[in-house]
């Protein structure tokens, strides 16, 4: 849209036309970002208690309906039982929850509906600064709702050494990831419709396919080839370990790949969020 | 800007020139040139859709344009156009506040955006609020505000970083008269402290109260420029008959034309333009099916002059 540049009306030209502006360049962010982090924590705040109630208790049901009332019937996976088994995998689910909602049904409200982003982009904050500040509030949440599951962890009486801790800073990385793939499809959205649609298709299914109920080897082998590279597995894959109280494997592959969607998807959504409101 | 002109004449707080924009193939804005000087109030007065905003949106630097030059507080925008946007502050045509947080937390977060520290903004609060009118309502949810006090608490938030332009993007549309009178008491007590301020507003009662100088905007063009007053006098008879009622353009088409020195037919409505009144009230005053209104000629009349068309019909 920007290239097509009709000829100079023959003023003293600037010397590469500042007029434009490029979509598809690095992102270029400032400290300007964390006022924009800043905001949100001050909203979520006000509505603190329904938020961590709204965390706790769905995926706790999870845990103590499938863990007792499914995993009576059967035998020790992976050599535990199934309630400690499927504690780190619903422990990763919620994490991928908290970011997708803040960045999905938030981002885009704060987008379209509220035109908070407008109101910012008025001040010298950039569009890439503001989605740098979702990017971290989204794996802030993703902490907290990560911190809150562990504690839920612990009282029912899995993981029993510090390193479990771990688990916090690996749901802040993964919850980047999360959000930056939403918020491509925020900048993409045509509607409220859009989102549910990518909720629909893209993140439950990723629930099935990340070995979050059952081991990736139960999958046939081609499904198991596309699984390995789901952000939601390679979560799985680091925590689970350190909530049995195991060393988990694959540990370079699966943090780079966390850090790869982070960054790519930053990228992109960055680009496509300058096109849609940088016009 | 540089060179020996710049010590006499201080440069202009925001300058455009030749501002093409484009959306698709379809010029938003063709060719306009303006320049805001230090300390003036300035309108950009047009009908919806005459590209009003989408200057004002090139100006700030949130969408790029196909040709011409822009300088917002001495920066080459958009490549500036943040460093310009730190003293600049606008008033947005859309509320925007954040519903989720009281009057001074929307200040204060805001404040934020600009790097301004908590203590800073909550020290300047009391007087922002006071000029907004708002101070009773310090510690009240956005919902609780009125249209007008929403509008007015947008006008302090726009000046939480001390900004030396402050832009308006149609500061009364939707407000009912008396809240529009308080928002333009306020902007007349900025001018009076020397703030520098850009307005657009397709309201014509609005520009004339306001703005020192105006550009008419139709249709991406600027089709006049100069203080309503002197485009008034340059363009338009001093005193104008609406002719209205059954018959009334067809009364204006023949019997009129001839006792005033030009008529324009708008709707339903003959605008009669004369420097003396007195023969066509006196005729109007015996033929009872029409009805009509004297009154002094307005930016409304030129408008009509220069387009053709009412700028009423437009929105």
């Amino acid at each position: 849209m920007t290239q097509r540049c009709p000829p100079d009306t023959g003023l003293a030209a600037p010397e590469i036309p500042s007029r434009v502006l490029a979509f598809w360049t690095v992102p270029r962010v400032s400290r300007r970002f964390f006022p924009v982090w800043q905001r949100n924590l001050l909203v979520w705040r006000r509505y603190l208690l329904e938020r961590v109630l709204s965390n706790i208790v769905e995926p706790l049901i999870t845990l103590v309906a499938f863990g007792y009332g499914l995993g009576a019937f059967l035998p020790q996976i992976d050599g535990v039982q199934y309630l400690p088994y499927l504690a780190g995998g619903t422990l990763c689910v919620s994490v991928m929850y908290s970011a997708k909602f803040e960045s999905l049904w938030g981002a885009y409200s704060r987008m379209e509906v509220q035109h908070t982003w407008a109101a910012i982009m008025n001040a010298p904050v950039s569009i890439d600064d503001i989605l740098l500040g979702e990017l971290a509030w989204a794996a802030t949440k993703s902490l907290l709702t990560g911190a809150v599951m562990l504690l839920v962890v612990w009282a029912l009486g899995v993981a029993h050494t510090p390193w479990a801790l771990l688990v916090l800073p690996l749901s802040f990385l993964a919850g980047m990831s999360f959000s930056a793939m939403a918020l491509i499809v925020n900048a993409r959205a045509k509607g409220w419709d859009t989102l549910s649609t990518y909720f629909t298709v893209v993140v439950t299914p990723m629930i099935f396919l990340g070995g979050v109920f059952f081991p990736l080897s139960r999958l046939p082998s081609w499904l198991q080839e596309i699984s390995i590279f789901l952000p939601l597995t390679a979560l799985v894959q680091l925590v689970r370990p350190l909530l049995l109280d195991r060393v988990p494997e694959a540990v370079g592959f699966n943090l780079a790949l966390l850090l790869f969607y982070a960054l790519a998807c930053y990228f992109v959504a960055v680009g496509l969020s300058r096109r849609r409101l940088l016009r | 800007m540089t060179g020996p002109a710049a010590a006499v004449v201080p440069a202009p707080v925001l300058s455009v020139h030749e501002l093409r924009k484009l959306y698709g193939a379809v010029p938003a804005v063709d060719g306009v040139s303006f320049a805001v000087r230090q300390g003036e109030c300035y309108g950009l007065l047009g009908p919806n859709g005459a590209g009003k905003t989408s200057i004002l949106r090139c100006c700030l630097g949130l969408t790029a344009y196909q040709s011409g030059r822009i300088d917002l507080l001495g920066q080459a925008v958009p490549a500036g156009a943040r460093i310009a946007r730190q003293r600049t502050g606008v008033v947005p045509q859309v509320d925007n506040l954040d519903p989720d947080f009281t009057v001074e937390e929307n200040l204060v977060v805001y404040g934020r955006y600009f790097g301004i520290d908590k203590q800073t903004i909550r020290a300047r609060i009391p007087e922002l609020l006071d000029f907004a009118n708002l101070s009773h309502k310090i510690h009240a949810r956005i919902g609780e505000l009125s249209g007008g006090m929403k509008r007015r608490l947008m006008l302090a938030r726009a000046l939480v970083n001390d900004p030396s332009l402050v832009l308006m993007d149609e500061p009364t549309t939707g407000l009912d008269p008396q809240a529009r009178h308080l928002i333009w008491e306020r902007l007349k007590q900025l001018m009076a402290r020397g703030k520098t301020i850009l307005l657009t507003t397709h309201f014509m009662d609005e520009a004339e109260r306001l703005a020192d100088r105006i550009a008419v905007i139709d249709r991406g063009r600027k089709i006049a420029e100069g203080s309503p007053r002197d485009l008034i006098r340059a363009h338009i008879e001093p005193q104008v008959v609406e002719v209205f009622g059954e018959g009334a353009t067809g009364w204006a088409r023949t019997r009129g034309q001839s006792m005033v020195s030009r008529v324009e037919i708008s709707g339903e409505t003959a605008f009669c333009y004369t420097v003396d009144a007195e023969p066509v009230l006196h005729e109007l005053a015996l033929r009872h099916g029409l009805r009509y209104l004297h009154r002094p000629a307005n930016l409304e009349d030129l408008f009509l002059k220069l387009t053709g068309r009412e700028m009423r019909a437009d929105w």
